[in-house]
């Protein structure tokens, strides 16, 4: 790898890490990095009161390592791991923005971390106060009139809107309605959601701007339409202008406008979708309000409604009355329960404490922030990179590889290509829509020399693959391993480790 | 704002270059009718240590004392060791392994998890996490809906389950399916005649607790035949995970699908969420698995990597003919048990599941004594349903303790149940407080 190919602006170095072997395969029997109490009470066998055939001894294949080697093998794992607090992590469409570590204490507080879901209210009522406050906070931000903090994701939150509007179509109209009108550019989870609870997906295509066009959603529109599922700004970044009109047209034959709040963090402060007709939304607290993404999870998809879809909402919700606050069970028209308790709390403490350290001016500059960072890499770009729509983007800008196409360099390849320059690469080949797509979003936290840093990046890799396309092919070469093997792993699939486990490392 | 790094003079400089002049212009895109007119009704920004004394006095309402309480929660110790690695920024402030050259460090560890769960339950395929049991649970009916091809579209769920597992599965199959339920006997268990009625040619599965909801360790092979027998799946639903260290696996005793909750292994309990699903089933059924899977495959050089596979099952490239539509699991969660797993080791494991199980047994028969008889007669492990006062959680908390679950308002036929669990965290005399106030 020359000089030339990785200019100074460039943070990427190869740091001194570690080829660490499976834990079953450090295992040495007889150690152990538990700490056990003594039963301190008599010594009783199980074998007295439970069928022998029903209980087992320890368990074979399970390992055996001492604090410091299981400490150091995951220490080493970590450190395979690019994070945002490694280096810039512009996936769109994941709001990968930093993530306050007051959020962490927050949560870890013993009188949240240890509360029990089922101990009586009166012993309750701190948690309790949190989620009414948090409710009220993300129906004000999003201009609802009431909010479920109960989903565990924003895939969940879909489930659990699409479920509101079937049981409204159900109490209202005596039928749940076939079909669900989905626009081309949107995130998989909705058709799959769609499918989930029955509803026939329809695909709505978008125009050459990538905007949804009234005409075509009333052409989609009749009696049979149960909702319309859009994401506004959509995830190709892009403001869908006609959103009120839509949602009237949708409304006009008795629908409802399922919104999907993936990308609020563009419009913190400055629009509001209950405002714009629209009836049912998840926000994504792991997006917008800052909980970490975990490598995969837990997320929090909270969803809001209008006043009419209300009695629909996941049951319980919290209630005041007085100053004491109380889960309310006895919602007779609820669609019931999403999942065991109330929701994934420990992400709510983070994304209140987030709230409340922003505040209402840093939530709206929040967006504003976003915003200007998107647009001035968008600026930073556009003279090499072949922009997928010239209108104006908000959050996120999606490029093509489309003025690579006589090197044969491919997305595929820039997005690894990226990965040695010490970025983690943008969201690839989403939405479906656009051909080769490098779909980019920075977020409000990064500094401006981190958006240079990284367009510089993009040129180096623009320009490399004019003059050494095959160089690129190669990439990564920094990381623990290189380009992997993926259509190996889904033909003979390897899911778990066993004794005769061979892959050499 | 200390997250926002730009100053007054850099935000001009990206305007100027950008080619507006306020930065409100960038928000061009959206029409003025659709704009907010006012600010948001949000209180003003805190300083950080303003906030952390609103967090701290909200979570000072919360009782210190570890409850004698589980139904689905359980309290156990984490060792601090477990959450200062949950705590290293690479693992917790990275995303979904979509990358997986920057990603082993995830990837490896959901490999292990999926290889814990597939010991822990005695099944050869298990799945990257799902949201928590219960959605698990719904997500085996499914899978076992799909498998029959659609042609069985009835469930039949023990009534000994978790009363929300079974809430939950209604809200899923709310349409389009059959939920049936069948009742228990005087042991605690699921009554095997009610069920053997119950199941038909049209049952795509029978969901059942393991242990149950009262704690009642369920004979799973007395229920797999009688599933088996019309062709049903066996779904076994375990919400405390560390039964299985002293427990057969679920797998091993005839269940097709094992699903449950993992929070115990290197969670606290965060009233009740972020969970850890878990879902394991037969090599036979990978087509059909919801969710991620992560893989082992060699890099250009030959050597081993992880990546996520068969995504063609999923939301993602599937769209509505996928799976599931989850997409977010409890990755963070995951690699939480992992660590707890790989700490705890062979033996650690067992001797935990020992130590709850004798300190249960000394409760439940300290409490008999006292006049609090069982409920059931089945055996348990850590958690046991009691005969007690109408006012015993009054009286648990009086005496500085928490927990305990009136069955009630889940079970009206069970007045006088009370459900308490004993783990590790409640020493002997811990236990005899209790029973004292209970007495």
């Amino acid at each position: 790898m020359s000089q030339e190919f990785f200019p100074n602006t460039s943070p990427g170095t190869r740091g001194l890490v570690y080829r660490e072997p499976l834990i079953f395969e450090r295992s040495v029997p007889g150690r152990s990095g538990a700490s056990l109490p003594s039963a301190g009470v008599p010594e009783t066998d199980p074998a007295d009161e439970i069928p022998a055939e029903l209980l087992r001894g320890p368990i074979e294949h399970f390992p055996s390592n001492s604090e410091n080697e299981v400490v150091r093998h995951y220490v080493r794992l970590s450190q395979t791991n690019h994070s945002i607090d490694t280096g810039f992590y512009p996936l769109g469409s994941c709001t990968m923005k930093y993530n306050p570590k007051v959020n962490e204490w927050a949560a870890r507080l013993p009188g949240f971390a240890n509360a029990h879901p089922y101990l009586p209210p009166e012993q309750l009522q701190g948690v309790l106060e949190l989620m009414w406050n948090l409710q009220n906070l993300l129906s004000e931000i999003g201009g609802f009139a009431a909010t479920s903090l109960q989903p565990a994701a924003g895939a969940h939150g879909e489930l659990a809107g699409l479920m509101i509007i079937r049981a409204y179509h159900l109490d209202r109209h005596g039928t749940p309605r076939k079909k669900v009108l989905i626009p081309d550019s949107a995130h998989g989870t909705n058709p799959a959601s769609a499918a989930l609870l029955g509803y026939q997906a329809v695909e709505l295509p978008s125009n050459e701007k990538g905007m949804l066009e009234p005409e075509v959603v009333a052409r989609a529109m009749d009696e049979d339409v149960a909702a319309l599922m859009v994401t506004n700004p959509n995830t190709l970044g892009i403001f869908e202008t006609h959103i009120k009109e839509i949602a009237e047209i949708v409304h006009a034959k008795g629908g409802l406008v399922y919104g999907d709040g993936a990308n609020m963090n563009a419009i913190l402060g400055v629009a509001r979708p209950g405002d714009l007709g629209i009836d049912v939304m998840h926000y994504n607290l792991h997006k917008t309000f800052s909980t970490p993404h975990g490598g995969g999870g837990p997320g929090a998809g909270p969803v809001s409604v209008a006043a009419a879809l209300e009695p629909y909402l996941p049951r319980p919700v919290v209630v005041k009355e007085g100053d004491a606050f109380r889960l309310d069970f006895d919602r007779p028209k609820s669609i019931g329960k999403l999942r065991t308790f109330w929701g994934n709390f420990g992400m709510m403490v983070r994304a209140y404490t987030y709230i409340l350290e922003l505040g209402r001016e840093g939530l709206r500059r929040t967006a504003e922030l976003a915003v200007l960072n998107a647009q001035y890499l968008r600026k930073l770009l556009e003279a090499d990179w072949h922009v997928a729509y010239e209108n104006p983007s908000l959050h996120e800008v999606i490029f093509t590889d489309r003025n690579l196409k006589e090197t044969g360099v491919t997305t595929m390849d820039v997005a690894k290509a990226l990965i040695d320059h010490g970025f983690h690469p943008p969201t690839v080949y989403f939405p479906l829509v656009v051909s080769g797509a490098l779909m980019i979003e920075p977020t409000e936290t990064e500094s401006k020399e981190t958006l240079e840093a990284f367009a510089a990046a993009m040129k180096a890799i623009y320009e490399r693959a004019k003059t050494d396309p095959e160089g690129l092919k190669r990439a990564p070469e920094k990381p623990v391993v290189e380009r992997l093997d993926e259509a190996r792993a889904a033909r003979k699939p390897v899911l778990r480790w066993t004794p005769d486990f061979e892959i050499p490392f | 704002m200390r997250y926002h790094p730009h100053t007054p003079e850099e935000i001009r400089e990206m305007l100027e270059k950008i080619g507006v002049s306020r930065i409100e212009a960038l928000f061009a895109p959206i029409p003025e009718r659709c704009r907010l007119d006012r600010p948001l009704a949000v209180p003003e920004a805190l300083d950080e240590r303003s906030l952390m004394e609103h967090l701290e006095e909200l979570a000072a309402k919360q009782p210190k004392v570890p409850p004698f309480l589980g139904g689905g929660a359980y309290p156990h110790h984490v060792p601090p060791a477990v959450d200062q690695l949950l705590l290293r920024s690479e693992l917790y402030t990275a995303y979904t392994p979509y990358q997986p050259e920057v990603s082993q460090g995830t990837l490896q560890i959901t490999f292990e998890f999926q290889t814990y769960v597939t010991l822990l339950t005695g099944l050869e395929l298990a799945n990257a996490s799902m949201y928590d049991g219960a959605t698990a649970a719904a997500e085996a009916a499914l899978m076992a809906v799909r498998l029959s091809r659609g042609r069985c579209t009835k469930v039949v769920v023990s009534r000994a389950l978790h009363p929300e597992y079974r809430d939950v599965l209604q809200t899923y199959l709310a349409v389009g399916f059959e939920v049936v339920e069948v009742g228990f006997g005087p042991d605690g268990r699921t009554d095997l005649e009610a069920l053997r009625g119950a199941v038909d040619e049209k049952t795509a599965a029978v969901l059942v607790g393991y242990p149950n909801f009262f704690g009642v360790i369920e004979d799973l092979r007395a229920l797999a035949q009688v599933a088996h027998d019309k062709g049903a799946l066996l779904v076994s639903c375990t919400t405390e995970a560390l039964a299985l260290g002293l427990l057969q696996g679920p797998g091993a005793l005839g269940a097709d699908i094992a699903v449950g909750e993992m929070q115990s292994f290197g969670n606290g309990l965060n009233f009740g969420g972020p969970g850890l699903g878990f879902f394991a089933t037969r090599e036979a059924y990978l087509r059909q698995l919801p969710g991620r899977i992560c893989g082992a495959t060699v890099d250009r050089s030959g050597r081993r990597g992880f990546v996520l596979t068969l995504s063609t099952r999923e939301q993602h490239i599937r769209r509505e003919r996928a799976t599931s539509n989850i997409c977010t699991n409890h990755g963070l969660n995951a690699a939480a048990a992992t660590i707890h797993l790989s700490l705890l080791g062979r033996e650690g494991l067992h001797a935990l599941a020992l130590v709850n199980y004798r300190r249960a047994r000394y409760a439940r028969e300290r409490l008999a004594e006292a006049g609090c008889k069982p409920l059931f007669s089945g055996p348990v492990f850590n958690e046991f349903v009691v005969r007690a006062p109408k006012d015993a959680p009054e009286r648990i908390r009086k005496a500085g303790l928490a927990g305990g679950l009136q069955l009630e308002c889940y079970y009206p036929e069970l007045p006088d149940g009370l459900l308490l669990c004993v783990t590790e965290l409640h020493d002997r005399k811990r236990i005899d407080a209790l029973v004292q106030a209970l007495a």
